[in-house]
C-alpha cells in the first residue's frame, strides 16, 4: 500500500460547469484530463493524501483584501468564492495541523486580481491567495508570509496587494514582461517605500528550462526565504511555464515542477494558470502533488518529454545568472535602498493605468501612502475607469499605528460622495469595511 | 417459491418464501471450514418435502470469497501490467507473479508506446513454468482504450485456465484499484467455481434443478453463470443482504439509517427514499482497495456477543468476541448479558449473566442493574457515534461542479431500522435515547435471507466517447464503435441505456426489473486553438439496487411467517 511520508491535503475543484466563454482557455475542459490522470493514478487512495470539499469563501473574506467596485457581486460569481474557498479550506487544514501541507487545485485563478477590482483581468477576478493569507492572519494570527509565484505570468495582482506590506514577501518568477502579459514584474519593482525589498521580481528569458528555474530557486529564492523567515510559505503554482503551453514561451517540465516543489517545501500551493490542458497539466499537477506528499515522482513524465530537446542555451544560462546576481544585490541592500526611497517624504504618491484585458476596461489610479516610521502607513486610492466609474478607497493596514488609523478615518470622512460614485474604508486593525455612496 | 440464503459468521439463515409469506425459516450454524456443508444443510432443510418444480429461484449470499481474501487463502495468480508515466506500478505489486511490461496509453486513450509481443511471450512462459493457471491483465487508462489488454490476451492464447481483463470489470478510472480488482477476480475464480459446481451437483443429485443466483455486494443479484465472469462481486455480500431485507420498511420520502446488529459487529447503511446508498468507489477488504461496486456500509466491532470490560473507570465493548454471552455458557460478560440482568430476555442462564455483570459492577462500585443500563447505553451511543461519523463522511464527499456544490445535498436520516439478533432491545433503547423514529424490521433474525431472496439484478454501464478521436466505447461491455464529430450526449446516453438493458437481462434480470438511473452525464467541448474540435462525453447508467418489482408492493406482507407443516 502506497503511503505518503508527508501528510498532504488536497482540494480539487475543476468547476466543470464554469467558463469565461466557450473557447476561452479558462473553460470547463481545463482540468478534465488532470482529473482523469489524478483519478487513474489512484492519488486520492494514497494513505496520507486527504481530499477535502471546498468551503465557500465569504464576502467578508473578499473585503479583507479587495475594494470591489461597485460591489462584490458585480465583479465575481459563486465559482470565484468556491475557488477562493478551496484555498481557504486547505489553509484551515494546515493551520489545524490535520495535514502538514496542502494543495488547492482549483479554478478560476486569482493572481492578477489587484486590491481594487473593477472587473476581470488576466482571467482573474478576486485574488485567492491573498484572501487565504488574510484569512489565516485573522483566524490564526499568522504574521510573516512568503508567497512564491511560479506562474509564467507576473503575479501583478498579488504584488499590488502586498506592495506596501513588509510582512509579506512576494517573490515572482515569470517570463520577462517585455515578452508576455501583463508586461510588468521587472527587477526594479521592489515594493513601496515602507516595504521596500519585500517584493522580489525575477523575470526570466523565453525558453528558460529546468536548469534555469532550479538555478533561480537554489541561488535566489531559497536564500531569500531563509533570511526572511516566514511563518508560512505559499506557492502560487501556475503551470504555464511548461514547454507545451500554448500562450507562453518557456521550457519547463513536470519533472522540473516536481523538483521545484520538493525543494521549495511550501506549506500551501494554490493552482494559478496553466493552459496546456492535455500535454502538461495532468503531469505537472501529478508531479506537484507527489512532491508535496514526499512520494517518488521520478516516473512522472510527459509522454513526449525529451530533456535534451528543451534544454536552454548557454546564453540563456548566463543571462539568468546575471538576473539572479541583480536580485541578490537588491535584496542585500534593501534597507539602505528603502531609506533612500523614503527620504523625508511624509506622503508617497504614484499614478498608473491598469488594463483589464478580459473585461476590456482601463482604470486610472492615484495612490497616496502616508510614509510612517511606526507602521507601513495608511493608503488611499483614487480610482476611475474609462467607463466613468469613480471610487475612493482607504486601506488601514493590519498593524497600523494609532496615527495612521486616525488618518485613515479622516481621509474616509473627507471624501465626499459628491465627487465619487462610492467611497470605501478597509480597516484591517478592527476588521471594519465601510462604504458610502449616494 | 423463492429461497434466500445468507451465510453469516456464526449462522446461516435460510428462508423459503411463498406467494404471500415466509413458509419456512431455518438457522444452521456456519462451519467456516466447510461452507459447502453449511449451505447444503440449509438448502436441504428449507426444501424438505417441497416439490422442486415449485421453487423458481434460490439466491445465495456466501462468505466464501470474503473469507478467502480475509484469510489470505488466494490461489497464486499472475498479473501483467502496462503503465507508462506516473506512479511507479511496483507500488501496486500483488505478489510474486507480478510483471510490469512495456506499453502505454494516455488519458485520452491514445497509444503512447506499443506493447512488445516477445516480452509478453517471455512473461507467459515464466508464468507457465511457475505453475500459474489464472492471469490478470491490466493497463493504465485501459477504460479509455482497451487495445493493449486485448492484444496481451490474444498473445496469452489458451494456455491458462482463466484470464481476466481489467477493463471488463469496471468503467471507472483508478489504475491501482483496477489492478487489485482484476487480481481478486482472477484469484478467487477457482474457489468460486469449485464451490458452486459442488452446490449445483448436490442439487442435481437431489433432483433440485433450481436456477441459482448470487448476491453481490451492491445488493443486486446475478445468475450463477455470469458470476463466473466476475466472482469478485460476491465479496462482502453479507451486509447487502440485510440492507435489502430492510428496504420494504423504510419510509418512501426520507432517509433511513439501517443497523444490522449481529453477534460480533454492527453493520450500518443509509437508504435514500428506499434506495441504498452505493460506495462511490468500491469495496475495501484485506488491504485491497477495489472498483467492486458495493453498498456504502460500515462495520463496527460492537455486537451482542462483544466482550464488555471495565478498565480505568471506563466501560469498553469489543472489539473482540470470545464466544457467546455468559447466559449461553460463554466465558465473558456481553451486552446480551446486560439484557438478561435488565430482565429484557430470559431464555438462558440469568444467574450466569448476572454473575458476569455483577463482577463489572463491583469494579465500578455500582449495582448490577445500573451497570447493565450503563453497558447497554454505552453500546447504543457507540453505534450512534459511528453512524454520525459515517453520515458526516458521506456529506463531505467532494463534488466537482459549481451547481452541485451550491446545491449541497446533505444526508440527514430521521429514521432508524434495526435488524439482527438483539434488534428489538436495541430499537427500544435507541428510541429512548434519541429523536430518531426507530423501527424493528419484522423477522429481524432472518430479514437478511429474505432480502437476498427478493433482490433484483443490478448493473452498471459506462460509456465514453471522444469524438475528436472518433470513438465511443463501453469498456465493461466489450463495445466500441466509430463515431462522427456530431455524436453527442443524447446518442451516447441512448447507447448506454441499450447496453444496460442487454447486460441486465444477460445477468438474469427480468425485463420488468429495469429501473434505470443516470449516474453521470457529462459533455465537454474540446477546444484546440480557438476551434471546437470535438466532444468528450462521459455517461454512467445503472439499474439501481431494489426488490423485484412484482414483489415490491407486497414485500411487507412477504415478511409474515406462515410456517408450512413439518
Amino acid at each position: 500500500m502506497l503511503r505518503a511520508p508527508i501528510k498532504t491535503g488536497l482540494v480539487f475543484f475543476p468547476a466543470f460547469d464554469w467558463a469565461i466563454s466557450a473557447t476561452h482557455p479558462e473553460r470547463e475542459e481545463r482540468l478534465l484530463y488532470t482529473q482523469d490522470q489524478v483519478f487513474e493514478e489512484g492519488i486520492l487512495d494514497i494513505e496520507g493524501i486527504v481530499e477535502y470539499k471546498p468551503d465557500l469563501a465569504t464576502i467578508k473574506d473578499v473585503q479583507r483584501v479587495h475594494f470591489c467596485a461597485p460591489d462584490e457581486w458585480s465583479v465575481m460569481t459563486e465559482s470565484h468564492l468556491i475557488s477562493a474557498g478551496g484555498a481557504k479550506t486547505i489553509s484551515i487544514e494546515v493551520m489545524e495541523k490535520r495535514v502538514k501541507r496542502g494543495f488547492a487545485l482549483v479554478r478560476p485563478p486569482g493572481h492578477h486580481a489587484m486590491r481594487v477590482v473593477h472587473g476581470c483581468r488576466g482571467f482573474c477576478n478576486i485574488n485567492i491567495e491573498a484572501m487565504m493569507v488574510e484569512f489565516m492572519r485573522d483566524a490564526y494570527g499568522v504574521d510573516r508570509v512568503a508567497i512564491v509565484d511560479t506562474d509564467c505570468h507576473h503575479g501583478d495582482g498579488t504584488q499590488d496587494i502586498y506592495w506596501h506590506d513588509p510582512n509579506t514577501l512576494f517573490i515572482s518568477i515569470h517570463q520577462d514582461g517585455r515578452t508576455l502579459y501583463p508586461g510588468s514584474g521587472f527587477q526594479h519593482e521592489l515594493g513601496g517605500p515602507t516595504a521596500y525589498g519585500s517584493t522580489v521580481n525575477i523575470p526570466l528569458p523565453p525558453r528558460t528550462s529546468e536548469e534555469g528555474f532550479l538555478y533561480v530557486l537554489d541561488n535566489a529564492i531559497l536564500p531569500i526565504l531563509e533570511e526572511f523567515k516566514p511563518d508560512i510559505v505559499v506557492n502560487s503554482a501556475g503551470q504555464d511555464n511548461h514547454y507545451t503551453d500554448p500562450i507562453t514561451a518557456m521550457n519547463f517540465s513536470a519533472q522540473g515542477y516536481a523538483q521545484l516543489t520538493q525543494r521549495l517545501k511550501a506549506d500551501i500551493a494554490v493552482l494559478e494558470g496553466g493552459y496546456a490542458i492535455e500535454g502538461a497539466l495532468p503531469y505537472t499537477n501529478l508531479g506537484i502533488i507527489m512532491a508535496m506528499a514526499g512520494l517518488d515522482f521520478s516516473k512522472v513524465k510527459e509522454p513526449d518529454y525529451r530533456p535534451e530537446r528543451i534544454r536552454q542555451s548557454s546564453d540563456t544560462g548566463r543571462y539568468i545568472e546575471k538576473v539572479v546576481a541583480q536580485t541578490l544585490e537588491y535584496w542585500q541592500n534593501r534597507h539602505s535602498l528603502g531609506e533612500r526611497v523614503r527620504g523625508n517624504k511624509q506622503l508617497a504618491e504614484r499614478e498608473r493605468s491598469i488594463f483589464y484585458d478580459t473585461d476590456n476596461l482601463l482604470e486610472t489610479q492615484r495612490e497616496k501612502l502616508r510614509v510612517c516610521s511606526d507602521c507601513c502607513g495608511v493608503l488611499a486610492i483614487d480610482s476611475s475607469t474609462d467607463s466613468g466609474y469613480h471610487i475612493y478607497a482607504v486601506h488601514i493596514p493590519r498593524k497600523a499605528c494609532k496615527k495612521c488609523q486616525e488618518t485613515g478615518y479622516e481621509w474616509y470622512d473627507a471624501a465626499g460622495i459628491a465627487n465619487f460614485n462610492r467611497v470605501f474604508l478597509q480597516d484591517r486593525t478592527h476588521n471594519q469595511y465601510l462604504t458610502k455612496s449616494d | 417459491m423463492f429461497i434466500g440464503l445468507d451465510v453469516g459468521g456464526t449462522h446461516t439463515d435460510v428462508v423459503l418464501i411463498g406467494k404471500d409469506c415466509i413458509l419456512r425459516q431455518v438457522k444452521v450454524p456456519t462451519d467456516p471450514t466447510n461452507l459447502l456443508e453449511s449451505v447444503w444443510s440449509g438448502l436441504e432443510k428449507v426444501t424438505e418435502g417441497v416439490p422442486p418444480e415449485e421453487i423458481s429461484r434460490a439466491v445465495l449470499s456466501t462468505t466464501l470469497t470474503t473469507n478467502a481474501i480475509a484469510e489470505n487463502k488466494l490461489v497464486p495468480t499472475g498479473m501483467i501490467v502496462t503503465s507508462g508515466p506516473g506512479v511507479d506500478p511496483e507500488c501496486f505489486r500483488t505478489g510474486e507473479h507480478f510483471y510490469h511490461v512495456s506499453g502505454s496509453i494516455d488519458h485520452r486513450g491514445r497509444e503512447v508506446q506499443s506493447i512488445d509481443q516477445l516480452e509478453i511471450e517471455a512473461v507467459a512462459s515464466r508464468l507457465r513454468a511457475d505453475g500459474i493457471r489464472q492471469v490478470g491483465v491490466v493497463g493504465k487508462f485501459s477504460v479509455r482504450n482497451p487495445e493493449h489488454e486485448i492484444q496481451i490476451r490474444e498473445i496469452l492464447g489458451d494456455e491458462f485456465d482463466h484470464v481476466v481483463l481489467g477493463h471488463r470489470l469496471s468503467g471507472n478510472l483508478n489504475f491501482p484499484r483496477r489492478i487489485a480488482t482484476t487480481y481478486l477476480n482472477a484469484a478467487v475464480y477457482p474457489i468460486h467455481k469449485r464451490f458452486f459446481d459442488a452446490v449445483k451437483e448436490s442439487l442435481q443429485k437431489k433432483g433440485l434443478t433450481i436456477p441459482i443466483y448470487i448476491l453481490k455486494a451492491d445488493g443486486g443479484t446475478m445468475s450463477l453463470e455470469s458470476s463466473l465472469d466476475s466472482p469478485g462481486q460476491t465479496i462482502l455480500s453479507g451486509p447487502a443482504a440485510s440492507v435489502m431485507g430492510s428496504l420494504p420498511f423504510a419510509t418512501e420520502n426520507e432517509e433511513t439509517l439501517v443497523l444490522d446488529i449481529g453477534g460480533t459487529t454492527t453493520d450500518m447503511a443509509i437508504l435514500i427514499r428506499q434506495t441504498p446508498l452505493l460506495d462511490p468507489l468500491g469495496i475495501e477488504l484485506g488491504g485491497f482497495k477495489t472498483l467492486i461496486r458495493s453498498l456504502r456500509t460500515q462495520s463496527i466491532p460492537i455486537g451482542g456477543d462483544s466482550v464488555v470490560r471495565y478498565e480505568n473507570d471506563k466501560i469498553t465493548i469489543g472489539p473482540d468476541r470470545q464466544g457467546r454471552a455468559m447466559a449461553y455458557g460463554g466465558p465473558m460478560p456481553t451486552p446480551t448479558d446486560a439484557l438478561f440482568v435488565l430482565g429484557k430476555t430470559s431464555n438462558g442462564d440469568v444467574e450466569a449473566a448476572r454473575r458476569g455483570i455483577q463482577n463489572l459492577a463491583d469494579k465500578a462500585g455500582a449495582a448490577a442493574e445500573e451497570m447493565a443500563t450503563r453497558i447497554f447505553d454505552h453500546a447504543c451511543y457507540s453505534i450512534l457515534n459511528a453512524a454520525a461519523q459515517m453520515i458526516s463522511d458521506i456529506n463531505s464527499k467532494p463534488v466537482y461542479t459549481v451547481h452541485e456544490l451550491l446545491e449541497g445535498y446533505q444526508v440527514q436520516p430521521q429514521e432508524i431500522l434495526v435488524l439482527g439478533g438483539p434488534a428489538p432491545f436495541f430499537a427500544f433503547r435507541l428510541a429512548f435515547l434519541t429523536d430518531f423514529q426507530v423501527h424493528v424490521v419484522p423477522q429481524w433474525q432472518v430479514a437478511n435471507a429474505v432480502g437476498a431472496a427478493l433482490a433484483r439484478n443490478t448493473s452498471e454501464v459506462t460509456v465514453f466517447s471522444d469524438t475528436e478521436r472518433g470513438v465511443v466505447l463501453a469498456p465493461e461491455e466489450n463495445y466500441s464503435a466509430s463515431v462522427k464529430r456530431d455524436y453527442d450526449k443524447k446518442a451516447a446516453l441512448e447507447l448506454a441505456l441499450e447496453l444496460l438493458r442487454k447486460k441486465s437481462i444477460a445477468e438474469g434480470g427480468g425485463e420488468g426489473e429495469l429501473e434505470t438511473e443516470v449516474l453521470e452525464e457529462l459533455q465537454f467541448n474540446m477546444v484546440r486553438g480557438f476551434n471546437t474540435t470535438g466532444r468528450n462525453i462521459r455517461i454512467k447508467v445503472q439499474v439501481k439496487p431494489g426488490l423485484i418489482p412484482e414483489y415490491k408492493d407486497i414485500a411487507q406482507t412477504l415478511f409474515n411467517y406462515c410456517p408450512l407443516p413439518e
